[in-house]
C-alpha cells in the first residue's frame, strides 16, 4: 500500500511539476520576417517557432516548380512561383502546431507537402499530457483500491 | 481470474449482447444467398473503377486520381474509422479482390455446389498464424512512398491482390488467401478483436446437441466455412471473415450476430500468441512511420520513401524494419520483464509478454484513427473533384469537377486526434488490468504487475500526443 502511495506521489509531483512550465509568461511580442523555401517535397526551413502575440511575415519562396503554403488553424494562404514569392503577414494570436500544407498541386508527394509552425507556449499539448498522466493516475487508484470482500 | 461482473471502462459489462440478428429483416437478409453477393458487385464496380483510373493514371500526381483518392482516402479512413472498430471485418465481407477466386473455385455466383473446383489443399501447418501476413504487410509499407502517391503502383498492389487470390485459390482450399496471405487481413483480424459487434453461436447447448456441424462441413443451403473456422465454438473475431455462410448452413438458426462491448475478445485468454503480439508492434510501429512520412515536415524522408536514391530507400526498409521488428517489441520487453518481477517470478516471460502485447490493440487502432483524420480533414475536398472526373479525361459527372482543395476542420483536427488516442489509453489500461488479472494469480499480484504496463501504454501516448499535434 505504501508503494502504490509513493507511486502515486511521484506521478501527482510529475503533474504539478508541469504548471510553472504552462503559466510561465511569454515575452514581449515581437516582429519577425521568415523567408520558407518550398522546394518538391518540404518547406526550409521546415518548423518555425515564435512565441503568442508575435507578429510573422512569412517571405515564402520556390526554388523548383509552383507551391503553395496554407496554415491550418490560421486559414491563410500564399503561392510562390520561382522568381514570384509570396507572402502572408499574421499576429500569432492561436497557440499550438499548426500544418503548413502545400496548396498548390506541385507533384506526387504534393499532398504530403508539409510543415509546421509552432506557436509557444502549447497549452494543447501541456494540457493533453496532463490528462493522458491522470488518466494513468486514475487507474492506478482504480485498480489499487482494495476489493470488498 | 475475469469474470462476468467486469465492465469495459467501468460502463459496459464484458458478457453484454445485443442479438442484431433478432430484428426479422436482419436475419433475413443474412440467411439470402444474395448476402454478401449484391454489396460484392457493387463493391466491384467501385473497384474497376479504380483499376482503371490506376491503369491510365499512371504515374500522375494522385491527388487528382479516383483510384488513389478512393483507396486510400475513402476506403482507408472508412476501414480504420468505422468499419473495423465497429462492425469487425465487414470489409473482409463486401470484398471484392478475393471473389474471382471464390467464384472460379465455386464455379458458380449464387449456387451451393458440393465440390470445390482446383487441388484444394490444406494450407501448411507453419504457416497457419499472422506470420506471412505480418511481413507481407510490412513489404506492403516499404512501397508507401508509391502506393499512396502513384496510381500505377495502386493499380498494381490491387492487381498482384487479385492474382494472388486466384492462385492461392486454385491450389489451397477455400479462402486461405484471405486468411492468412492478404496483406490487410492480419491487422483487422487483430483490430476487430476491438470490435463493437461479432458473429457468435447464440446457444453453445444447440450446438453441442448438433452433432453433424454443418457450419463447419457445408450443406445444400451453404458452403462449409470458408474461414475454415468452426463458427459453432468461436470466440474471437480474428479469422472470423463474416462471409455469412454459417447463417445460411446452420438449420437452427443458431447463428447470431451480436452488438457488445469494444474489446471483449482481447480478454479470451485462448489462442494468443506471438505472431499476434508482433502485429500489434508492427501496426503501431508503423502509424508511427506514416505519420512521420505522410504528415511529418521531414523532407529527408519523403525523399527516403520516394526512393529519390537507392541509399535513401535502404536506409528507410532498414529503420522501418529494425524498428517494427526489434526496436519496438525490445522496449516492451523491458517493461514485460519489469511486471514480471513486480508481479510473480514464476509466471513465463513469454507469457507476460504476449498477453500484455493486447493492450496495444486498443492504442494502436486509436493512433492509426488519429492519423487518418489527418488524412481526411485536409484530403478530402479531392475525392469531389475525382469522382466527377475519375479518370481525368475533362468531365464534369457532378458538376464537382472544378472543386477547389479545401482543407476540412484542420484547425480542429488536433482536438479529434487528442481526445481519440486517449480514448485509447483508457480502452488499453483498462483492458490492460484485466488482462493482468488472467496472467497473474490474485489480485495484489495482478495490480503489481499491471503498474509497468500503464507506465508504458501511457509514455507511448505522450509520445503519439506529442507527434501528431505538439
Amino acid at each position: 500500500m505504501k508503494k502504490d502511495k509513493l507511486l502515486m506521489g511521484i506521478l501527482v509531483f510529475i503533474m504539478l511539476a508541469g504548471l510553472p512550465l504552462m503559466l510561465a509568461q511569454s515575452e514581449e511580442p515581437k516582429e519577425y520576417v521568415i523567408p520558407i523555401e518550398a522546394k518538391q517535397f518540404s518547406y526550409t526551413p521546415n518548423i518555425i517557432e515564435v512565441n503568442k502575440g508575435d507578429r510573422v511575415t512569412i517571405r515564402f519562396i520556390s526554388t523548383d516548380v509552383h507551391h503553395g503554403l496554407y496554415i491550418d488553424g490560421y486559414e491563410l494562404e500564399t503561392n510562390a512561383r520561382p522568381g514570384q514569392d509570396g507572402s502572408i503577414t499574421f499576429v500569432a494570436d492561436e497557440t499550438g502546431k499548426f500544418a503548413m500544407r502545400c496548396s498548390v498541386t506541385c507533384g506526387s508527394f504534393h499532398p504530403y507537402m508539409i510543415g509546421y509552425l509552432k506557436v509557444k507556449p502549447d497549452y494543447r499539448l501541456f494540457g493533453s499530457i496532463w490528462l493522458a498522466l491522470g488518466i494513468l493516475i486514475g487507474s492506478v487508484i482504480l485498480v489499487s483500491r482494495r476489493q470488498k470482500p | 481470474m475475469n469474470d462476468k461482473k467486469d465492465r469495459i471502462l467501468g460502463l459496459i459489462p464484458v458478457d453484454w449482447r445485443y442479438d442484431l440478428t433478432s430484428l426479422p429483416y436482419v436475419r433475413r437478409m443474412f440467411k439470402s444467398r444474395w448476402m454478401p453477393f449484391l454489396p460484392i458487385v457493387l463493391n466491384l464496380f467501385v473497384f474497376t473503377v479504380i483499376l482503371m483510373a490506376g491503369l491510365t493514371g499512371g504515374v500522375s500526381a494522385g491527388n487528382y486520381n479516383f483510384g488513389i483518392m478512393f483507396v486510400w482516402i475513402v476506403w482507408w479512413v472508412l476501414l480504420m474509422m468505422v468499419m473495423v472498430p465497429v462492425f469487425s471485418r465487414i470489409w473482409c465481407m463486401v470484398c471484392p479482390l478475393p471473389a474471382f477466386a471464390e467464384w472460379m473455385q465455386r464455379g458458380s455466383f449464387l449456387g451451393v455446389r458440393k465440390k470445390l473446383i482446383g487441388l484444394n489443399k490444406k494450407w501448411p501447418k507453419p504457416l497457419k498464424n499472422m506470420w506471412l501476413m505480418n511481413f507481407l504487410f510490412l513489404a506492403t509499407t516499404y512501397t508507401t512512398g508509391f502506393i499512396t502517391t502513384r496510381p500505377l503502383a495502386t493499380f498494381i498492389l490491387l492487381m498482384s491482390i487479385i492474382v494472388g487470390s486466384i492462385v492461392l485459390s486454385m491450389i489451397y482450399e477455400r479462402r486461405n488467401f484471405c486468411v492468412y496471405g492478404c496483406p490487410v487481413s492480419g491487422f483487422q483480424g487483430l483490430y476487430s478483436n476491438l470490435a463493437m459487434t461479432e458473429i457468435r453461436a447464440k446457444d453453445p447447448e444447440v450446438c453441442k446437441n448438433h452433432k453433424l456441424r454443418e457450419c463447419v462441413i457445408g450443406n445444400e443451403k451453404g458452403y462449409a466455412c470458408p474461414w475454415m473456422q468452426t463458427p459453432f465454438s468461436m470466440k474471437r473475431n480474428t479469422y472470423c471473415g463474416m462471409c455469412l455462410e454459417c447463417f445460411k448452413t446452420c438449420k437452427y438458426d443458431n447463428m447470431v450476430f451480436n452488438l457488445r462491448a469494444p474489446g471483449t475478445d482481447l480478454l479470451v485468454d485462448e489462442k494468443r500468441g506471438l505472431d499476434e503480439a508482433w502485429k500489434a508492434f508492427i501496426m503501431l510501429g508503423i502509424s508511427v512511420f506514416f505519420f512521420l512520412i505522410m504528415q511529418g515536415p521531414y523532407g529527408i524522408l519523403k525523399d527516403w520513401a520516394n526512393a529519390n536514391t537507392i541509399e535513401g530507400y535502404l536506409s528507410f526498409v532498414g529503420i522501418h524494419s529494425v524498428f517494427n521488428l526489434l526496436l519496438l517489441p525490445g522496449i516492451f520487453l523491458v517493461f514485460a520483464y519489469a511486471s514480471q518481477v513486480l508481479g510473480r517470478k514464476d509466471v513465463p516471460l513469454k507469457k507476460v509478454f504476449i498477453n500484455f502485447s493486447y493492450t496495444l490493440v486498443p492504442l494502436g487502432l486509436m493512433a492509426w484513427i488519429a492519423f487518418s483524420f489527418g488524412i481526411l480533414f485536409p484530403n478530402s475536398s479531392y475525392v469531389l473533384h475525382v469522382i466527377s472526373d475519375p479518370f481525368a479525361w475533362g468531365w464534369d459527372l457532378l458538376g464537382t469537377a472544378k472543386f477547389p482543395w479545401t482543407p476540412f476542420m484542420t484547425g480542429v483536427m488536433p482536438y479529434f486526434q487528442i481526445g481519440t488516442l486517449l480514448l485509447g489509453l483508457a480502452l488499453s489500461l483498462d483492458i490492460g488490468f484485466k488482462i493482468s488479472k488472467q496472467t497473474f494469480q490474485n489480485r495484489e499480484e495482478a495490480v503489481r504487475g499491471y503498474y509497468p504496463i500503464a507506465v508504458f501504454l501511457t509514455a507511448a501516448t505522450m509520445f503519439l500526443i506529442w507527434l501528431f499535434t505538439g
